[in-house]
């Protein structure tokens, strides 16, 4: 689950990160006035949403006093945004950050990320921050430290010592850093997630040690041990994602017109891949699971549907354990269940493959079979270009 | 031969009185493999499917032999059934188990690899995987039996049904498999392609290797490496997510292209630049592993 900024510095303020003081969240159909904006300024008004590059996008505006900062939290709010990390979609701004601001004097780059291949923990860092470090790792790869860590001993004295000397913390701000460096690590594991950045972490005119952004990814699995986490919003997904979740189907909506359903992720995935090839595009990815029984046909046909682009519905199903003609059953109960006004491509595959094809053929539905995943790919686009 | 399971094989089943656990120790046991034991904390000294239940691996082990096991255990508890089954002196232990958190896993490496370095190698498969399978021998998981042949192609995946797809094209074919194995969807796992190809490379009955690999991490990068450096029988792959977006989960926790790596286009160049023969359409690589395998006259056309 991706976090907010504003969640993601809760998360922090815990574990004692240092950073300025915030002065309150207001979302779609607050008051402005709700917020708590006292003291002295400047104040900056921040965008909520889950994309980088949201300064350039309009997304984060430096207010000089409390009226101007509500004004520009009002303006913000309901905002479209487009930034380098959207893909071209355009995000609607539910919620904004209101803090205080102050002049940075240093940026850097610090994260805590998952190195898979080693199965533990690494921090990366850059004494050059505030920009993309993918852009970093790209254009100079040098800059770049890395260092693997144990998740049971968390980030040693030593390992925080060396990264403090290798980003050229000053001394003022040494042994702050080493400690903040430590925490970091204990949240990532901790709170079991795939991601901790803090970009930029600043130093400030005035000499203090600041974290300015955060991001927080936790992992999904985990929730069942992170209770106040489990009961949060998922900003990422959308409403038929959501719903699908809910009732145990495996949905991730696309552009494109041809909605699928198939069993087991890797196959969904590579019948997307399919669909392409053969001149289409998917409208989802859904994975319906190894069972694949009548009630889960139903839902994911139920699910597939409410999408309005779908033009064409292809349902790509390796019989496994469960056999085809078991399969083919459950279509053909769960298509008359459903309604379905499209085009409805079937391949099947597996033992009793056979039997299943003509339990399709003699249910009086309009059913177009196919051999090979690649002939129904070809079926299904020209079903939705009809 | 064959690689991690033979007929010699001697399963334990955590999990065994469980309802996933019941349902596939059936099919196993249908399919001819071993099972000798079954692990269910506090069902010790009962008996479930004809096969005796104990209440540690350790105790299993002493009263079985059991030499494999098999992990059924729901996420919360299925990495220190892994650990259990470790410490029990188990040779190669596959956890089909999917939704374990990845901190887990992080701390289950840790150990295992302590374990290597003291001189007590483990094997582990997965988690979130379809199991292995030596086709005629043993069955160790969740695929169905029925699609494969004894034969002489080996084939590793990240994917289950993908790894069905693959299997049933080169049965169609008339050929068959040495062994098969799903090294599961996971960003923190137990062997990876590297490992699975030494022991096909290593193989004897092995002639030919089906990988499939997919989006996310560099596990398909560090196998061509391999490949090109150490392999000298022809590998065959098919790379899933070609068209997924960027920053999303497809499916597999794994499955993931971050901060541009993991891409479709990395690893395919990787592979090819390796001498990997990839196929962009999976309904293509039946035919050409049978291509290379028989002689040209017999192999049958891609199904298209």
């Amino acid at each position: 689950m991706k976090l907010l900024e504003y969640e993601g510095k809760e998360i922090f303020e815990r574990y004692g990160v240092p950073m300025l003081p915030r002065c309150g969240v207001v979302r779609i159909g607050d008051g402005a006035d709700k917020l708590d904006i006292g003291g002295e300024g400047p104040w900056v008004v921040k965008a909520q949403v889950l994309a980088g590059g949201r300064g350039k996008a309009g997304g984060v505006k430096l207010a000089k006093t409390p009226a101007e900062a509500r004004e520009l939290a009002r303006r913000m709010l309901g905002m479209k945004m487009v930034t380098h990390q959207t893909q071209g979609k355009a995000l609607t701004v539910e919620e904004v950050l209101v803090e205080h601001a102050t002049e940075l004097d240093r940026e850097i780059y610090l994260s805590v990320v998952l190195d898979r291949k080693a199965g533990c923990p690494a921090v990366i860092a850059s004494a050059e921050g505030g920009m993309s470090i993918e852009e970093l790792a790209h254009s100079h790869p040098e800059k770049i430290v890395r260092l693997q860590v144990d998740a049971e001993s968390g980030l040693l004295d030593f390992q925080a010592r060396q990264l403090a000397f290798d980003l050229r913390i000053p001394q003022k701000n040494f042994c702050e850093f080493t400690v903040l460096a430590q925490r970091l690590v204990k949240i990532f594991t901790e709170m079991d997630a795939s991601l901790v950045e803090v970009n930029p972490l600043a130093i400030s005119k005035d000499g203090r040690l600041l974290a300015i952004d955060s991001k927080i990814v936790t992992d999904d699995n985990a929730l069942f041990r992170h209770k106040d986490l489990a009961s949060g919003r998922d900003h990422e997904s959308s409403e038929i994602e959501k719903e699908a979740k809910a009732i145990g189907i495996n949905y991730i909506g696309l552009d494109g017109d041809i909605g699928c359903m198939v069993n087991g992720a890797g196959l969904a995935m590579a019948t997307l891949d399919t669909v392409k090839m053969a001149g289409g595009d998917a409208a989802n990815f859904l994975d319906v699971g190894g069972g694949a029984t009548v009630d889960q046909i139903t839902k994911a046909f139920q699910i597939i549907l409410k999408d309005p682009k779908v033009k064409a519905v292809l349902v790509n199903i390796f019989g496994g354990i469960m056999k085809c003609d078991n399969i083919a059953s459950g279509v053909v109960e769960a298509s008359k269940k459903v309604h379905i006004k499209v085009p409805l491509i079937v391949r099947l595959e597996g033992t009793n493959v056979e039997q299943g094809k003509e339990i399709l053929a003699k249910s009086g539905l309009k059913i177009e079979q196919a051999d090979s995943l690649w002939e129904a790919a070809r079926k299904a686009v020209a079903a939705a270009k009809r | 031969m064959s690689i991690l399971l033979n007929k010699n094989t001697k399963l334990l089943v955590h999990g065994l009185t469980g309802s996933q656990g019941s349902f596939h120790a059936q099919q196993c046991i249908e399919y001819g493999s071993q099972v000798v034991a079954g692990l269910t904390p506090g069902k010790g000294g009962t008996s479930h499917l004809g096969v005796p239940v104990f209440n540690t691996a350790r105790d299993a082990v002493k009263a079985t032999g059991a030499n494999a096991s098999l992990i059924f255990v729901p996420p919360p508890y299925a990495a220190d059934s892994i650990l259990e089954a470790a410490d029990a002196g188990i040779g190669v232990v596959i956890c089909i188990t999917e939704g374990i958190p990845v901190m887990d896993m992080v701390r289950v490496k840790k150990r295992l690899n302590a374990l290597r370095a003291a001189g007590r190698g483990v094997t582990l498969v997965g988690p979130n995987c379809p199991g292995v399978i030596t086709p005629g021998e043993c069955k160790a998981g969740i695929m169905p039996g029925y699609i494969h042949k004894t034969g002489s192609v080996g084939v590793v995946s990240r994917s289950g049904t993908l790894t069905y797809e693959a299997v049933w094209q080169v049965t169609s074919q008339g050929l068959g498999q040495s062994s098969v194995v799903g090294i599961g969807g996971d960003p923190v796992q137990g062997m990876n392609f590297v490992d699975a190809l030494k022991l096909f490379q290593a193989d004897p009955q092995t002639e030919a290797v089906i990988m499939i690999g997919e989006i996310g991490g560099s596990a398909e990068e560090d196998a061509a490496a391999y490949i090109k450096k150490e392999m000298t029988k022809p590998v065959f792959c098919f790379v899933a997510g070609k068209t997924a977006p960027p920053g999303r989960r497809m499916g597999h926790a794994g499955a993931i292209v971050e901060g541009g790596a993991g891409t479709h286009a990395s690893k395919v160049e990787a592979l090819k630049n390796a001498g990997a023969t990839v196929v962009d359409n999976l309904s293509e690589i039946g035919a050409a592993v049978a291509a290379k395998l028989k002689p040209a006259a017999k192999a049958k056309p891609a199904r298209k």
